[in-house]
């Protein structure tokens, strides 16, 4: 019978194996997600792209509507920080750096005596402020590992609303992790809102524009129901860049994690065998040293450990031997 | 000549095929593009947007959107790009779900005659539905 600690490592062990066997399932399922998202930004680069063209190509005319998302921001009297951050834990620092990032943004704010508004994207950003008693002012979740184009544009509508309503907010930030490559993921600050001017978005596009286009109903109007889309998308983009970095994150976390349950399974498994031997070495240290004792008493050595053998070896042919035991000796 | 149709929705590149006429509706009335069509940029209204090929017609339901044609390339060929939040082929639509969605619509008006939400989800089950009997 195992001693009681050895029973206590031997349930350890069983439990530190349950963790790794599930931390090894999300470490599988979190490499494969990772491929599909990064399929997923991959192809959502055409929209993007195609939205940049249209706008170079209403540069190239000239239009440069008068549009309150292009709005420069003139005096910041206030500011709006919109944080990506994941639904669930276990993704290393994944959610720390990205809130972490964002509440510098705020105190910077603070620090300057401007007002804020704060968005928070993800079950865990919104716990974590929440928490801390930040005013949110708004809050979505539920669709962070794969985020919906619809998702980006409930969040879309709701920032231009931030920005664009009477005493908004005059500059939105963009916080989120930015997707590198599996191996390398770093959280951004960028300016969302306003817009740069619509040159600025036709320079950083592949130019190669040509004027001559015939707009419906007229390039300003075009532009107009242009931007907000090119809001979406760029959100859009984010967001998936966003659920890959998570992802990448959960992955190399469960992996680590998975390595350490089987590290500490090796040494809790050499101290129970080291235990067990210890309780064999002391039962049989007991057991010679209390038939040494036995044997002192009676004055003749070994008579104890051998006399049985001179009894009748099959004892058991004569019938019930337990009930006659004592008669062998 | 042909003209070199690209469906792209945020989400993916729905539908990219070569076709002889595209007809679809911007928020100023129907126009349909030829190939050598004049560069265009126009704002597309909620509507199917009808492709010609040669072996048939696709339909497409787009619930707003934008369509540009781009000047001929090297090769002559004119291209059409219809970008749009949310455009799916006709066969890619459940009928039954956007039957569902067009009932559950009518209900909500019925007792809320200003819900934005349900006028845009009547409107954009109607389209599907429209596609899927084009089709």
């Amino acid at each position: 019978m195992p001693g009681a600690q050895e029973r206590v490592l031997r349930r350890r062990i069983g439990s530190v194996q349950n963790t790794k066997k599930i931390t090894r399932a999300m470490e599988l399922i979190a490499a494969t997600r990772v491929v599909k998202a990064q399929q997923r930004a991959a192809e959502a680069r055409p929209y993007a792209e195609h939205i940049t063209q249209v706008i170079e190509d209403l540069s190239a005319t000239g239009a440069d509507a008068d549009h309150p998302l292009l709005r420069p921001v003139e005096q910041v009297s206030k500011v709006g920080v919109v944080v990506l951050g994941a639904d669930r834990g276990l993704a290393g620092a994944y959610n720390s750096n990205v809130i972490k990032a964002a509440e510098r943004e705020i105190m910077a704010a603070r620090n300057d005596g401007l007002a804020y508004d704060l968005v928070t994207i993800g079950r865990k950003a919104k716990a974590y402020f929440q928490f801390r008693n930040y005013p949110i002012t708004a809050s979505f979740e539920g669709f962070s590992e794969k985020p919906t184009f619809e998702a980006a544009a409930d969040i879309a509508a709701r920032v231009i609303d931030l920005f664009t309503a009477e005493g908004g907010c005059d500059r939105i930030l963009l916080v989120y992790t930015r997707f590198i490559s599996m191996g390398s993921q770093e959280v951004v600050v960028r300016r969302f809102l306003p817009l740069e001017s619509v040159e600025r978005i036709a320079e950083a596009g592949d130019a190669k524009a040509v004027a001559g286009f015939e707009f419906e109903p007229s390039p300003g109007s075009v532009l107009e129901s242009l931007l907000p889309r090119y809001v979406e998308s760029r959100l859009f983009a984010a967001l998936l860049d966003a659920a890959a970095s998570e992802l990448a994150n959960r992955q190399r976390a469960m992996k680590a994690a998975t390595d350490n349950a089987q590290e500490l399974i090796l040494k809790l498994t050499r101290k129970m065998n080291q235990v067990r031997q210890d309780a064999i070495t002391t039962e049989i240290m007991e057991i010679i040293g209390g038939a040494e004792a036995l044997a002192g008493d009676r004055d003749e050595p070994g008579e104890l450990l051998l006399s049985h053998l001179d009894a009748d070896p099959f004892p058991a042919r004569t019938g019930d031997h337990h009930a006659t035991g004592p008669d062998r000796i | 000549m042909s003209l070199l149709v690209e469906l792209v929705s945020p989400e993916r590149v729905a539908f990219s095929g070569e076709a002889d006429m595209v007809i679809c509706r911007t928020t100023t009335g129907d126009i349909a593009f030829l190939p050598g069509h004049i560069p265009f940029i126009g704002v597309l209204a909620t509507h199917p947007v009808r492709v010609i090929r040669p072996d048939g017609e696709v339909v497409i339901a787009v619930h707003q959107g934008f369509v540009e044609v781009s000047p001929p390339d090297e090769d002559g060929r004119t291209r059409v790009t219809i970008l749009s939040d949310v455009a799916e082929l006709a066969e890619a639509i459940d009928v039954e779900r956007a039957r569902a969605a067009r009932s559950s619509a009518e209900e909500r008006l019925r007792t809320d005659p200003a819900d934005p939400e349900a006028i845009s989800a009547l409107r954009r089950a109607e389209v599907r539905l429209s596609v899927t009997d084009a089709a």
